[in-house]
């Protein structure tokens, strides 16, 4: 019985090693997990404070609900990628708030003519300074905020469709 | 339509693979000779089919056809013809492919010299190898399909990673990738000993020389890549303790530990049960590495595409391998009976201790490397684990194995005594006390220590062909006459054990490494370890894809020149990405080495390293993997010599039913 | 020797070999473990007493400043994740990813001071974010063709006078 035992461990070892590294699939999958990222640092924190052509801290706050606010360029090829996926979220009445990052203005309008407006806002962070306060590593990049202001949750890069899904039926249930 | 040639030998591949995995097993399961006999040519037939896919991408590759999105996205016109050849097993496709056709020329070696074997063992192990290969040819067709097009055609490709455009990692890949699947023959034989539910001698003298032969390989494909590591990055350090630097490493440490308690079972038949397990976590290993890279889990310059989609199907492809296996050793292993006796002190037990030793590094590897992983997942805290854990870990379990490594050959099998074989050891242990002692007035206590566990396992090593040609204690012609008279597998045994010491010797050696930043204006010096460099010029060059920033540095030592080298930065056009080509000299007792970094105020900041003994880490692994052919040579020559007789038997048979 | 007792002293053997290889991965990880500290954590969390950690975040614009440390060439700048900024030196050759406004990680430990002194440092991607596979995407979706024009350049460079924006986005 004990011999039993001791021949079944491995097994048991590999299935353990096997179920986590699905979950860690799936999380890369859906965004929660990146075993490469930088922990972002706004998460559960309160947005700082900035003022920007288009909106401020003071209009995210007044809005009272929790919404996405999207980094992104028009030079950012990734972005472009991103695009119908934000349209997506747009359609499933996700209030998406976007933040163009070092870019110009009618580059930035360019783009969004291009590849469709997902933006219930618009603002311009054109010498990147709130990106850098924010500790983004790129564009694109999104944040969840609360109806309180506060970071919930963060991606960096291009959302994934599942990371999309997700927060589409977050948003509407 | 080359392009299309090669996918459809791939698909064909599948076809044969799927037949070479169902059939033979069947017929080995049913016991019909006939159906266990096709099983050598559907493995040639897979093999043939590969080829001849894997030549088209080669084809396509070389040709500038860029309407195959791989070759657009890996390749450009520029590109010289080296690295268009190699750039076939460069890209993530390219490589699921190579590794494909690598499993199937190994199918196709079992499928050639695998004659003496039994004719149910023989269906078993090819059958094995022909499932294993049916999953990765199926995931590169539906996955990773290396001939898929694009339309329209680009102009040009998008062209490799200037990092992967040399010739260390041009070739390090397929010797590595030997080194992996080579795996899958002591893995397939494993399984097949565990559905025929026995084991005996017989098996462990023919795992022996493909596990050998496997181990060889990634031997020499680490080696390689760390050398690569040494003078590509730039940082003059060989091994970083990398996630896929680790990845590698667990095969070995598994494959070593299967080479020698394959011995027991050969020559004692013990450690049985042992023994497949070991063969099938050498390849589990080998596997879950390939997988941890590919799935972007573990970050690594070879960052292929990470597509998490991708490794759920490796994932699964992985889950049925390896879950499958184990699953049969812990339901069939009890069958495989007991094993013979042996003493502690003995042959046996020191290969015992070998192995319990290797796998707890094995083990400890493991843990360091995927910790951060599980850390992130389940306590989400990003932490790293870096080189001062392993050398906290992997040294004291390392200790013992040197001391061991030498006494080891002395013990004799089933029942011996430690007192005699230290005894024959005596002059090893002073001269490897001297060293020692020597090296601790230029160095610290780990490396002096290290320096001279070295020495006592290199002449430890020797000292075991010393003892048996007698030397000294009879005539030297009598000496000459046993030295011709001994096996090469124990010039193998010695030259494997010397070369871990060389190899030792060569990271001892390492700490004694000195290195200076300066910024140098042209005509001004710098000294480095008692070496004089002076900044000559900077200039401009062009390569065929890059342009680079030379700096000339004339070495001089005490007046006398010593040696020219020219660092470079090179800045390829296409991936708009910059790399240090640093500059070595060797005199195989130390390495100039010399890095150009960043230009400022007119001058350029130059590293200068001087890395005492670092040759000898490469030597080292050489002279290991050599052993190894010596061991493998000696194989060869008994295991024909039953293939000889039968054959003359079957053909005396012919003739006489002619 | 009996089968009992042969089995005996190799599973004692075993559990000596994996009982010091536990032990001496338990007190590797509590001495060498090095943790992930952001700028903003650093008064928290980070180890004294010299222990090196990774301090990771963004290199701040224009922190960045050549310098010369013990007659050797050095680099000085500052990281930051948006709640605190850290300065950090390096003597060194800077990576080639290196680059103002951009992820950085660094290996290290805190001086007295305050400075953050850099052994090691680790440039994150480009800032253009172009892993390989969403380059794959966009191409297999007809959306950009790196072959038809070259990459963008880098944002920084996008207020610099006199860098000629030849391409803007796709």
């Amino acid at each position: 019985m004990n011999r039993r035992l001791l021949l079944l461990a491995p097994l048991g070892l590999a299935a353990i090693g096997g179920v986590s590294f699905y979950a860690m699939l799936r999380g890369m999958k859906r965004g929660t997990f990146d075993p490469r990222g930088i922990p972002s640092q706004m998460l559960d924190k309160p947005l700082p404070d900035f003022d920007l052509p288009g909106f401020n801290r003071a209009d995210v706050l007044k809005n009272a609900r929790p919404i996405l606010i999207n980094f992104f360029a028009s030079w950012c090829a990734p972005c472009i990628d991103e695009a119908p996926i934000l349209l997506k979220l747009r359609q499933a009445h996700v209030p998406l708030w976007g933040i163009a990052y070092k870019d110009k203005h009618e580059a930035t309008d360019a783009f969004l003519v291009r590849q469709g407006n997902p933006f219930a806002h618009l603002a311009h962070d054109d010498a990147g300074t709130v990106g850098i306060e924010w500790g983004i590593t790129g564009v694109p990049e999104t944040f969840l905020v609360d109806a309180a202001g506060i970071v919930r949750w963060h991606f960096a890069g291009p959302l994934p469709p599942e990371a999309a899904d997700a927060l589409a039926t977050r948003f509407t249930s | 339509m080359i392009a299309e040639l090669g996918h459809f030998g791939l698909a064909l591949a599948v076809a044969f693979a799927i037949a070479q995995g169902i059939l033979p097993l069947w017929g080995a399961h049913r016991g019909e000779a006939r159906l266990m006999q096709v099983a050598p040519a559907l493995a040639l037939g897979q093999m043939i089919a590969l080829g001849i896919s894997f030549g088209c991408l080669v084809w396509a590759s070389v040709a500038d056809d860029f309407s195959v999105l791989n070759i657009a996205e890996n390749s450009h016109t520029l590109k010289p013809l080296l690295y268009k050849i190699t750039g076939a097993w460069g890209s993530h496709e390219g490589s699921i492919l190579f590794w494909c056709l690598i499993l199937a020329i190994c199918g196709g070696l079992v499928a050639l010299f695998g004659g003496p074997l039994p004719a149910s063992l023989r269906a078993r192990v090819i059958g094995v190898l022909g499932l294993t290969a049916c999953g990765f040819e199926l995931f590169a067709l539906l996955e990773s399909n290396p001939f898929a097009r694009l339309w329209p055609p680009p102009l040009d490709g998008r062209d490799m990673n200037p990092l992967l455009q040399d010739p260390g990692l041009a070739f390090h890949p397929p010797i590595l990738y030997f080194g992996y699947v080579g795996m899958a023959v002591p893995f397939a034989f494993a399984v097949a000993a565990l559905l025929e539910g026995r084991i005996d001698a017989a098996w462990g003298r023919w795992v022996r020389p493909w596990t050998l032969a496997a181990w060889c390989a990634l031997t020499g494909g680490i080696a390689l890549g760390s050398w690569w590591a040494y003078y590509e990055l730039g940082w003059g350090g060989f091994w970083f303790w990398d996630p896929v630097e680790n990845a590698s490493l667990l095969p070995w440490l598994t494959a070593t530990a299967l080479l020698h308690s394959a011995i027991v079972v050969e020559k004692r038949e013990a450690l049985k049960t042992w023994t497949v397990l070991l063969a099938i976590g050498a390849f589990a290993f080998s596997l879950s590495g390939t997988f941890l890279v590919r799935s972007g889990i573990l970050n690594s310059v070879h960052s292929f595409a990470n597509d998490p989609a991708r490794g759920v199907f490796i994932l699964g492809l992985l889950a049925i391998i390896i879950g499958g296996s184990l699953l049969l050793f812990a339901l069939r292993a009890p069958k495989l009976g007991a094993s013979g006796l042996f003493a502690p002190v003995s042959r046996e037990g020191a290969i015992v201790l070998n192995n319990i030793l290797l796998c707890s590094i094995a083990a400890v590897v493991v843990t360091g490397t995927i910790y951060p992983l599980f850390a992130d997942l389940l306590l989400d805290t990003k932490i790293s684990v870096g080189p001062p854990f392993f050398e906290a870990t992997v040294l004291p379990l390392a200790c013992p194995i040197f001391f061991a490594m030498a006494l080891g050959p002395f013990m004799s099998w089933k029942r011996a005594a430690l007192a005699p074989a230290l005894m024959k050891l005596w002059w090893v242990a002073l001269v490897a006390l001297i060293v020692g002692i020597v090296a601790k007035m230029g160095m610290h206590a780990v490396p002096a220590f290290a320096m001279g566990g070295a020495a006592w396992m290199i002449l430890g090593a020797f000292a075991d062909i010393i003892e048996r040609i007698r030397l000294f204690r009879v005539s030297p012609a009598n000496s000459f006459h046993r030295l011709i008279g001994l096996p090469l597998s124990s010039f193998g045994t010695t030259l494997g054990h010397a070369g871990l010491g060389i190899t030792v010797a060569g990271i001892a050696g390492m700490s004694l490494a000195s290195e200076t930043i300066v910024l140098l204006h042209p005509g001004e010096h710098a000294q480095v370890a008692g070496y004089d460099v002076k900044l000559v010029e900077l200039h401009d060059a062009k390569g065929s894809n890059y342009n680079a920033r030379v700096a000339t540095l004339e070495i001089t030592r005490d007046g006398r020149p010593v040696v020219t080298l020219a660092p470079e930065r090179r800045s390829f056009t296409t991936q708009t990405m910059t790399t240090t080509e640093a500059k070595i000299h060797t005199n195989l007792l130390r390495d100039l080495y010399m890095v150009l970094g960043e230009e400022r105020e007119g001058g350029a900041v130059l590293r200068l390293h001087h890395n005492p003994l670092a040759p000898w880490i490469w030597l080292g692994a050489l002279v290991m993997a050599l052993g190894g052919g010596c061991s493998l040579a000696d194989r060869r020559l008994r295991i024909a010599a039953p293939t000889r007789a039968a054959a003359a038997k079957a053909a005396t048979n012919k003739a006489a039913r002619a | 020797m009996t089968r009992k007792r042969r089995r005996l002293i190799v599973l004692l053997a075993c559990g000596l070999g994996l009982g010091s290889a536990a032990a001496l991965t338990l007190s590797a990880f509590s001495d060498t473990l090095e943790l992930f500290v952001p700028p903003s954590r650093i008064a928290t969390d980070a180890p004294h007493g010299g222990r090196a950690f990774r301090l990771g975040g963004l290199v701040e614009a224009g922190s960045v400043e050549r310098v010369s440390v013990a007659g050797q060439p050095a680099a000085r700048f500052r990281v930051t994740d948006g709640g605190a900024t850290v300065s950090v030196e390096y003597v060194g050759i800077l990576p080639d990813l290196f680059r103002e406004g951009q992820g950085v990680v660094t290996l290290g430990s805190l001086r007295p001071d305050g400075v953050f002194k850099a052994q090691e440092v680790l440039a994150k991607h480009d800032e253009n974010y172009m892993p390989k596979d969403v380059a794959d995407a966009l191409k297999k979706s007809g959306n950009w063709h790196p072959e038809t024009g070259a990459a963008p350049p880098a944002a920084a460079l996008w207020n610099d006078p006199q860098t000629k924006i030849t391409k803007a986005g796709s």
